[in-house]
């Protein structure tokens, strides 16, 4: 039977089977670029035929981990490997198998050099990154989530633009700087505790109000970074605008996922009195990072900085919705996330096909391509509506779970955050109205070319999933509202064992 | 009638082995030697190591009722421990010494016997159970590394090298030497069973906690830990690559095995006082390690400042003062010794037109002219920053985890955070090895030995994460031995 199979383990392992094929074709340059190009495609479409099968077997009603495969590994009943998934993480494995063969796709006339090595490192970085949506150990989830960090180093610095060296480096080093004060707080867990298992880590009073405190940081201190959230989201336009086009499109569609699934995954059930005490201060910086980062997204000449600051303020929404602490919000939160790596992935390959034809970046230096360019002009159209959150988008959905959810805890923050709506709607539509329309009176991009149908094959199946989404999303949050419900249940038990009542918040 | 018993002498028979194997290899290089001639003792040298290794293992083990020699030379799973790690680290470093002394003609047959006294005076040290055994294995081994640093007599740099390495070291081994007097002094007795049921804690007299002060300044001169690190850049740069290859791993892990097993086992009663001064010099080699390599561009100074760093993590776990601790030191040693003997064979393949070249800068492009081995040092340099799932990972992994299960919650923040000011000067390697355009690239050929040492170390440093089990046991029962007698 499927079901007894060690699905997960095979979504994540499976790209490492085909990066040691690549690793070992040998002969002729050009044979070699071909052969690991056709691998890495097969191979990425594979696994996500077998995520799949994952989605196939999710029993919607089951609140706890399923498909949980469990092995000694470093301290027998301590730390082990185990993995499985529920309704928060089953998605964010799909959006892994889902983007990974597009990346590879988008890459396969833009990349000419190394193409051996950037095929292996996307397949490695897959297994990451399921690895780490996976993961019930969290010494395990943080080995999967640091050693991301690799093969991203590698595709900024190597098949990135001019300023990759810095950007590479600002990557590595902030995310780094994060993530080693979580270290520290696994470590304070894991000698409580006596375990790291994850789902033993969510009892509840397990640690102590203070302690939670102390923890709470530290895992903020990573996830923030991560996120990214204001002021530590500086890093993210560099490595955005350096990076290659599937490398923004991995490292917006699910490396920015990895901070709000860390909040949903640890800090919200694992210290729950330190979540509801530091809300406020999550609400706070969201809101300055929608605010703030919408303006500066307004100002920007370069088509990539503008989405990646765009990406700064919709995952101000995922934070604001996740620690609203309501079933819609973080629901609308999980939502969000999705829909934002379909739709900024999506964009990213966007400003990728015109980068490829002309060379540039700089929204001055388009303008009128909807004559030459009539199916991509509708493509980035519907990708920058989702963007907007338009009724029928998938955007429209978790923004407006998150708004709600909002409205629920403050009047004021739901107002702050609608304005991020309004400028997002602002800089989205001025970028196209400058880059699509007007007249097309630049002479290089007289004789530019619509979309081929290998690029037409990558935007296919993001078109379908955004509207799927957006019409019809219940089959995504039927899936995950068992899980959110526990979640929240767990919270308002913890809170009340402690004396907190909630209702007065 | 008077009767002599001999002392118990099987336990000792790894270092009674090499002494002889020492002696009859030096008759050996005196009686054939002739110009440019030395890879006989040279290969003899690595046959005794790996033999005495095998003795260790067999002999070296607990032994029922008092230590050999009187007491003065204790075994166990902890000796065994590192002893291993100490002759495969020298036998190694000795084996990627024959090709380049004979590329440098600097061939002599002293080197491998100096080094096998060396590791002698190592193995010594690291079962010394009383004050004089523990001075005459530091010294035993320094003389002889002090001769090695200047191996190559007319070379400035070496000359250097070996002159400040002579003069500080002779200024760390009077302290050690005033230390153990003061303490000798204090308490009665240099035996470490008796300074253990002298030393509780209890009304320690002030002479006695100068004399701990003095040691552990001594010994840090040894682990080059800050603030006696000063002579380590200029001998790593000085002295011939595979010297420094040497350096860098034998003596760090007998000397840091020595502070491992002085603190816990006589003066485990006084933690109080000395987990504060190891806690110190911990934080300030991580700190300075880390911060004075950024401006390095010469590959063998770098490892100096990197060496100095990792001698601040091994003492975060002697600072927890803990079993846990113990074992965390052990692993870092391991894996310590297979990052850095890794990362001197890619240092030692370094050649442009036949000439060695030790800069960061000549690694440029290395990732086209050398894929494998720029994957090697990949691996290395993410393993040494502490990227998971690299071994770097777990040996940080442990002495934290040490740290923190002693209430060191300040020293694991700060080493931690330490470590991301070091990540930055190993990826920078990184970046000229995969970023950089090659102006000249180095010489094609790498020998066979450096490549299976390369490609061995790079494997384990890789996969260290699929079965951590046979390093991290034999640690944890390493680590046991040191607090069960």
């Amino acid at each position: 039977m499927i079901a007894d199979w060690p699905l997960l383990s095979l979504v994540t392992f499976l790209p490492l089977v085909g990066a040691a094929l690549i690793l070992l074709t040998r002969g002729d340059a050009d044979v070699v670029a071909r052969n690991a190009r056709y691998v890495a495609l097969w191979t990425s479409l594979v696994t996500f035929a077998v995520s799949l099968l994952v989605w196939g077997n999710f029993d919607n009603r089951e609140a706890g981990f399923q498909m949980v495969e469990q092995v000694d590994w470093i301290a027998s009943g301590q730390i082990g490997y185990k993995v499985g998934v529920d309704g928060i993480s089953v998605f964010f494995v799909l959006l892994s198998t889902l983007l990974t063969p597009i990346c590879i796709l988008s890459a396969w006339d833009a990349i000419k050099v190394r193409v051996k090595e950037y095929m292996i490192a996307f397949l490695v970085l897959e297994t990451l990154m399921v690895g780490m949506f996976c993961a019930l150990d969290i010494l395990v989830f943080y080995i999967f989530f640091e050693a991301v960090l690799i093969p991203m180093f590698l595709i900024i610095g190597i098949w990135g633009g001019p300023r990759r060296v810095y950007a590479a480096f600002k990557f590595f080093l902030y995310t780094l700087a994060g993530s080693v004060l979580m270290l520290v707080a696994i470590l304070t867990m894991y000698f409580q505790a006596g375990t790291t298992d994850i789902p033993t880590l969510m009892q509840i009073g397990l640690f102590g109000a203070d302690l939670q405190t102390w923890l709470w940081l530290a895992f903020f201190a990573s996830f923030a970074v991560k996120v990214p959230m204001w002021p530590v989201h500086t890093w993210l336009p560099d490595a955005h605008v350096e990076a290659p086009t599937a490398g923004s499109v991995i490292l917006a569609g699910v490396l920015l996922k990895m901070g709000g699934y860390g909040f949903l995954r640890f800090s919200i059930p694992m210290f729950p009195l330190a979540s509801a005490e530091f809300a406020p201060l999550v609400f706070a910086l969201s809101v300055v990072a929608i605010i703030y980062t919408s303006l500066v997204a307004l100002a920007q000449s370069d088509m990539k900085k503008m989405i990646a600051y765009s990406s700064v303020a919709h995952m101000g929404f995922v934070t604001i919705g996740a620690f609203t602490l309501t079933e819609q919000g973080i629901q609308g939160s999980i939502f969000q996330m999705l829909s934002h790596g379909v739709v900024s992935g999506a964009l990213f390959l966007c400003v990728g096909v015109i980068y490829d034809r002309i060379h540039s970046r700089e929204i001055s230096d388009y303008g009128g391509l909807v004559s030459r360019m009539p199916r991509y002009a509708l493509f980035f159209m519907l990708f920058m509506m989702a963007s907007v959150g338009l009724p029928g988008t998938s955007g429209f959905v978790g923004e407006f779970l998150i708004l709600m959810a909002a409205f629920e805890v403050s009047t004021w923050l739901a107002v702050l955050a609608t304005t991020g709506v309004v400028l997002g709607a602002t800089y989205m539509l001025w970028l196209y109205r400058r880059v699509i329309f007007g007249v097309l009176e630049k002479d290089n991009l007289k004789a530019i070319l619509d979309l081929s149908p290998r690029e037409i094959a990558i935007f296919a199946p993001l078109i379908v999933l955004v509207l799927w989404m957006g019409i019809y999303p219940a089959p995504f949050l039927d899936a995950m509202a068992a899980s959110v419900e526990q979640l929240i249940a767990n919270y308002q038990t913890a809170l009340a064992d402690a004396g907190v009542t909630v209702a007065e918040r | 009638m008077m009767t002599t018993t001999l002392p118990v002498m099987m336990p000792a028979m790894a270092e009674i082995f090499l002494a002889a194997a020492g002696m009859a290899l030096l008759m050996y290089g005196v009686f054939t030697q002739r110009d440019g001639q030395s890879e006989g003792t040279a290969w003899g040298t690595i046959v005794a190591m790996l033999v005495a290794a095998g003795l260790v293992i067999i002999y070296g083990g607990p032994v029922a009722g008092e230590p050999a020699f009187y007491g003065q030379f204790a075994t166990g799973h902890f000796t065994q421990f590192a002893k291993v790690l100490i002759l495969v680290g020298a036998a190694v470093a000795v084996w990627m010494s024959v090709r380049y002394m004979r590329a440098e003609s600097s061939n002599r047959f002293e080197f491998p016997v100096l080094v096998l006294f060396a590791t002698i005076g190592m193995l010594v040290m690291v079962s010394a159970n009383d004050l004089i055994a523990l001075y005459m294995g530091i010294e035993l081994q320094s003389l002889s590394l002090y001769v090695i640093a200047s191996i190559r007599r007319d070379s400035l740099r070496a000359t250097e090298a070996g002159l400040k390495y002579f003069v500080l070291g002779a200024v760390s081994s009077g302290m050690l030497l005033y230390a153990c007097s003061l303490i000798y002094g204090f308490s009665g007795t240099t035996q470490f069973a008796g300074l253990a049921t002298v030393l509780t804690g209890e009304a320690t007299p002030l002479g006695l906690i100068v004399g701990l002060v003095f040691l552990i300044s001594g010994l840090a001169f040894k682990i080059s830990a800050v603030p006696f690190h000063m002579w380590t850049p200029d001998v790593y740069e000085g002295a011939p690559t595979p010297v420094t290859a040497l350096f860098a791993v034998a003596p760090k892990i007998a000397a840091v095995c020595l502070i491992l097993r002085t603190m816990m086992g006589p003066f485990g009663g006084l933690i109080a006082d000395w987990q504060q001064v190891i806690t110190l010099i911990s934080i300030a080699s991580m700190v300075l390690g880390a911060i004075a390599a950024i401006q390095q561009t010469n590959l063998k100074r770098l490892m100096a400042y990197s060496s100095i760093g990792h001698m601040g993590f091994a003492l975060v776990g002697v600072a927890a003062g803990n079993q846990a601790g113990a074992q965390a030191v052990l692993i870092y040693m391991a894996i310590y010794l297979f990052m850095n003997v890794g990362t001197f064979a890619v240092i030692l393949s370094m050649r442009k037109e036949g000439r060695y070249v030790e800069n960061i800068a000549d690694l440029a492009g290395l990732n086209k002219s050398h894929p494998l081995m720029a994957l090697a040092m990949l691996i290395f340099m993410f393993s040494m920053a502490g990227i998971p799932p690299l071994a770097g990972f777990f040996s940080k992994w442990y002495v934290f985890f040490a740290a923190i299960e002693a209430g060191l919650f300040g020293l694991a923040v700060i080493g931690v955070l330490a470590s991301v000011v070091g990540a930055f000067y190993y990826i920078r390697i990184i970046k000229v090895m995969y970023f950089d355009e090659a102006e000249a690239p180095l010489d094609s050929k790498i020998s066979r030995e450096m490549r299976i040492i390369m490609g061995f170390t790079a494997v384990v440093s890789l996969l260290f994460f699929i079965l951590p089990a046979p390093v991290v046991d034999q640690a944890a029962a390493a680590a046991q031995t040191l607090f069960t007698n």
